[in-house]
């Protein structure tokens, strides 16, 4: 049975993540982080309209917060995310990463670790390599592994870049991830 | 499936806390209460780059070479900062503290964790801005010495000038940052005017103890680094070294939510984590 989700998006992520989160149901079983590339912008205001459209708990994570599973945490911006392996939320104002804090790297890393096989990692839209390490390390510890189809994505080279060194369990057009997502969630 | 596929990382968890005894018994730097999500990135890295096969391994070299501890010592202590950090905090300071303070005839500052500096210049322009600098006593310290070092000097790369700028102007700075700095050489160095006022000093908030009772704290992106019981700790530190009505400023990912201590400080901002200490 999967534990969480990962998602990591930037250029084109505000309108990948709208034909995706509305999907999950109010009792998704599974919790969901999302790092959104930003640069220095809140927000806020793509959170709040988000949440008008889904079902699903949508929020900010916060330092130290305990994970529960239905929840959807955005990283903060110019804060990295990790998880903790007594299941909480770290920050970190580390250095930026392929000039991005938030860096899809290191929470895909950090969910790696934790919850191993029990992991979806999602790459979609994206105008730069960050995120690839990080989805090749989901798949070294067997966890599912989904990356957005560069033919379709808004921005190609976040999902080139992490098809180049790894080979995604999942390649699909942006509208059938959310099926996709719903679907592994019910196995088990 | 291969039963032992996570091996590695379970033997990774054990030695963690092995390495960081080991440092702990050789070296005094005290990383046991470190976030472990934190630590276990850093040093998967550092073994990465070392070519190292295992912690254990690793724990070798750092037991027998000085030279490869003070690069883990970088690589533990995250030195990331800059100039008004967060403007908003900055604007919330003038409106909420310095009011406060002006009726102190002399004012004891402490910024822990005070990495390269920036943001103790930061204060101490907001603080010649309000003629209120004159009246202060700054002590800013850090467990990193090299990071002391530059700080002492004052001088900064002019590449992140673009955005200490807007920071300032964001901040609600009264006049220009050009004010406070000469550039030279591609480096911009801060006035002396400032760095008087301020003491650099070697202070480790996990194994050293209060050193002057203080009218203001100011750690900001610190305590992030830590787990729970080692931010009690240091927010029990705090609250013994502030003098009665004392402010704390947290960072703005930080809080005294779910801390002990909680209960013992009043909320002045809660989005910009500025805290008062409480008269009992
Ligand atoms: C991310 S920086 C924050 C700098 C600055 N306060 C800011 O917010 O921009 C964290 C700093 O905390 C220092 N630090 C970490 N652990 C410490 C400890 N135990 N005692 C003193 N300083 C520590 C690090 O050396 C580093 O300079």
């Amino acid at each position: 049975m999967f534990r969480a989700v990962v998602i990591g998006t930037s250029y084109g992520g505000l309108d990948a993540l709208k034909a995706i989160i509305p999907h999950l149901s109010k009792d998704f079983p599974l919790a969901v982080f999302v790092v959104l590339h930003i640069g220095d912008n809140k927000n806020d205001s793509f959170i709040r309209h988000l949440k008008k459209q889904s079902k699903v708990k949508i929020k900010e994570a916060e330092e130290k917060e305990e994970i529960k599973p239905g929840t959807v945490y955005f990283a903060p911006p110019n804060y990295h995310i990790l998880i903790e392996n007594d299941s909480t939320i770290a920050l970190s104002a580390d250095p930026k990463i392929h000039h991005s804090r938030p860096s899809i790297d290191v929470l895909f890393e950090s969910a790696a670790w934790h919850f191993k096989n029990q992991l979806i990692g999602i790459l979609l839209t994206g105008l730069n390599k960050d995120g690839a390490l990080g989805i090749k390390e989901i798949q070294k510890y067997a966890g599912i592994t989904i990356v957005e189809d560069p033919e379709t994505a808004i921005a190609t080279i976040m999902p080139a870049s992490a098809i180049e060194i790894m080979k995604p369990d999942y390649i699909l057009p942006l509208d059938q991830i959310s099926k996709k997502i719903i679907e592994l969630s019910e196995l088990y | 499936m291969d039963p032992n596929q996570f091996e590695d990382l379970e033997n990774i968890d054990i030695e963690i806390p092995l390495f960081l005894e080991a440092i702990f018994q050789k070296y005094g730097y005290d990383f046991r209460d470190y976030s472990k999500a934190h630590i276990k990135r850093r040093l998967m890295h550092r073994m990465a780059i070392g070519k190292f096969n295992s912690i254990s391994l690793m724990q070798d070299k750092v037991l027998r070479d000085k030279s490869f501890f003070i690069s883990l010592l970088e690589d533990l202590s995250i030195n990331v900062t800059e100039m008004f950090r967060d403007p908003e905090f900055y604007s919330s300071f003038r409106e909420q503290v310095v009011p406060n303070l002006r009726t102190y005839p002399f004012i004891k500052i402490w910024h822990a964790g005070c990495a390269t500096g920036e943001e103790v210049y930061s204060l101490a322009i907001l603080l010649k801005e309000e003629n209120l600098l004159d009246r202060c006593q700054i002590y800013a310290t850090d467990f990193n010495r090299r990071v002391l070092d530059i700080a002492k000097l004052g001088i900064y790369p002019t590449q992140d000038l673009e955005k200490f700028n807007r920071n300032y102007i964001e901040s609600g700075g009264k006049g220009r940052l050009s004010d406070y700095y000469t550039l030279k050489y591609g480096s911009l160095k801060l006035d002396q005017s400032l760095s008087k006022k301020i003491v650099f000093a070697d202070h480790n908030l996990v194994t050293d103890t209060v050193f002057a009772e203080v009218n203001l704290i100011l750690c900001r992106n610190v305590l992030i680094y830590f787990n729970k019981d080692l931010q009690n700790k240091v927010i029990n530190l705090f609250y013994q070294s502030l003098s009665s009505s004392g402010f704390l400023c947290l960072g703005t990912k930080e809080s005294l939510r779910f801390t002990q201590l909680e209960s013992n400080f009043a909320n002045i901002d809660s989005s910009q984590k500025i805290y008062k200490k409480r008269i009992n």
